[in-house]
């Protein structure tokens, strides 16, 4: 059982990465990661609404959509519930946690159609996951797509101050970066598991 | 005879005026390659030509019923619950085209997995109900929903065949139940042969996660560089 829990962990956060090999998350990863302070903010968030997501999501369908044989429906629901929970720990950071709120007050919004979180929701149903895979997965999704936006800002930052073809400034190399670091990231396949086994 | 002149005069205006909300999405702010919008499954489906015409025309779709519906009842949603409106009408045509596509084309759905569903959350169609089928007429808006759907479709396939052709030589449309498209001989595994020699039988880095990243930017770049050219003029 934790053997197959970190499996889970480790092949999400590093074999299956969201941002590098599964292209869920991609707008943010573009997005947000031209300043390392604002990484942290977004990337903190991520996890905490796709952990949330994905426990949620899976209650839902598991005692919800599936006696009633609405699985049809869980498009739908996903969203909705997704929606629901970044407005909700919107307003209680605000209440409670105002410092916190100011960190990442204007990420919350955006996370709602970031593809991580109801792509992760939909993965767990698809892969048949039981209530703690899910929360993992969901864990660690968030987490792996913490580690993709910190690599890729740090190296925006550089690029920022190295010379490039004037063609290439921007958004393009930017793109041609985050394929080196796919390609850096295939490093990491199956084999790495069998260290736990 | 000069009212008839002055009438096709009119036509003719109101025609050009109409057809640039159609060609707007097509190039000038195509959504995939200007906007750099619905990033992720530009980069995801585009292993295969098929997956990128069958993508776009899922997104097209789901893009022209929303649009529709929404402009329709512009006038009837609050504007202050209009985003979660608008996210629930997208949800319903997804569900929609998400059941058709596994009733016709399971192949199809099979390759696109998760990422058919997920249409629900591209940036294009909220973006599109926000910024224009929330303000425009049903007329305007199926015309906008048409432009910017099919410059996504184009986007698509420029990428995929970008990825597909030189990744394994051959233009798969088996996921249709059409053939395979290869210009060699040995269509399951084509390879580039001077007698006898194997010399290229594709580049697996073209269909891998990383191939996307690439060819994007090459594509970007490209396009900044004439965007370069025009305004710096000839150099």
């Amino acid at each position: 059982m934790s053997g197959e829990i970190i499996a889970i962990a480790i092949g999400t956060i590093f074999i299956n990465n969201f941002v590098f090999s599964q292209f869920l998350g991609i707008c943010p990863f573009i997005g947000v990661s031209k300043k390392l302070d604002s990484v942290l903010g977004m990337g903190l968030a991520v996890i905490f609404v796709m952990t949330l997501g994905s426990m949620v999501t899976y209650l839902i369908y598991k005692y919800l959509l599936v006696p009633f044989n609405l699985q049809y429906l869980k498009i739908i629901f996903f969203i909705l519930i997704i929606a629901s929970i970044v407005q909700f720990i919107e307003i209680i950071l605000k209440k409670q946690l105002p410092f916190l709120y100011n960190a990442l007050g204007i990420y919350l919004p955006l996370i709602t159609t970031n593809c991580a979180v109801l792509g992760v929701a939909l993965l767990n149903i698809n892969k048949n996951y039981n209530f703690i895979e899910s929360l993992i997965h969901g864990f660690s999704g968030g987490v792996g797509f913490l580690i993709a936006l910190f690599l890729m800002s740090t190296i925006r930052e550089k690029l920022d101050l190295a010379t490039i073809p004037k063609a290439f400034k921007g958004v393009p190399i930017a793109f041609i970066s985050a394929g080196l670091m796919a390609l850096a990231f295939l490093a990491a396949d199956r084999s790495m598991l069998d260290i736990f086994k | 005879m000069d009212n008839v002149i002055i009438q096709e005069n009119k036509s003719n205006s109101l025609f050009k005026k109409n057809i640039l909300y159609f060609t707007n999405g097509l190039l000038k702010e195509n959504p995939a390659l200007i906007l750099l919008l619905g990033m992720c499954p530009t980069l995801a489906v585009t292993t295969k030509v098929a997956n990128g015409i069958g993508m776009g025309l899922a997104t097209t779709f789901v893009l022209l019923f929303s649009n529709l519906l929404i402009s329709l009842l512009r006038n009837f949603i609050p504007t202050k619950v209009r985003i979660p409106s608008y996210i629930v009408i997208i949800a319903s045509f997804v569900t929609t085209i998400d059941l058709l596509m596994q009733a016709y084309l399971p192949l199809l759905t099979n390759s696109l997995g998760v990422f058919l569903p997920l249409i629900v959350v591209n940036c294009i169609i909220l973006g599109r109900a926000e910024a224009f089928a929330g303000k425009n007429t049903a007329g305007k808006s199926i015309l906008d929903a048409l432009g910017m759907g099919l410059g996504f479709t184009f986007a698509l396939i420029l990428i995929s065949l970008l990825r597909e052709f030189p990744g394994t030589l051959k233009i798969d449309f088996s996921d249709f139940g059409l053939g395979i498209l290869t210009f060699l001989k040995n269509a399951d595994n084509p390879t580039l042969s001077i007698f006898r020699f194997n010399i290229y039988s594709g580049a697996k880095i073209f269909t891998m996660p990383a191939g996307a990243f690439f060819i994007l930017g090459l594509i970007l770049a490209f396009k900044q560089n004439i965007e370069n050219k025009k305004k710096y003029g000839d150099k």
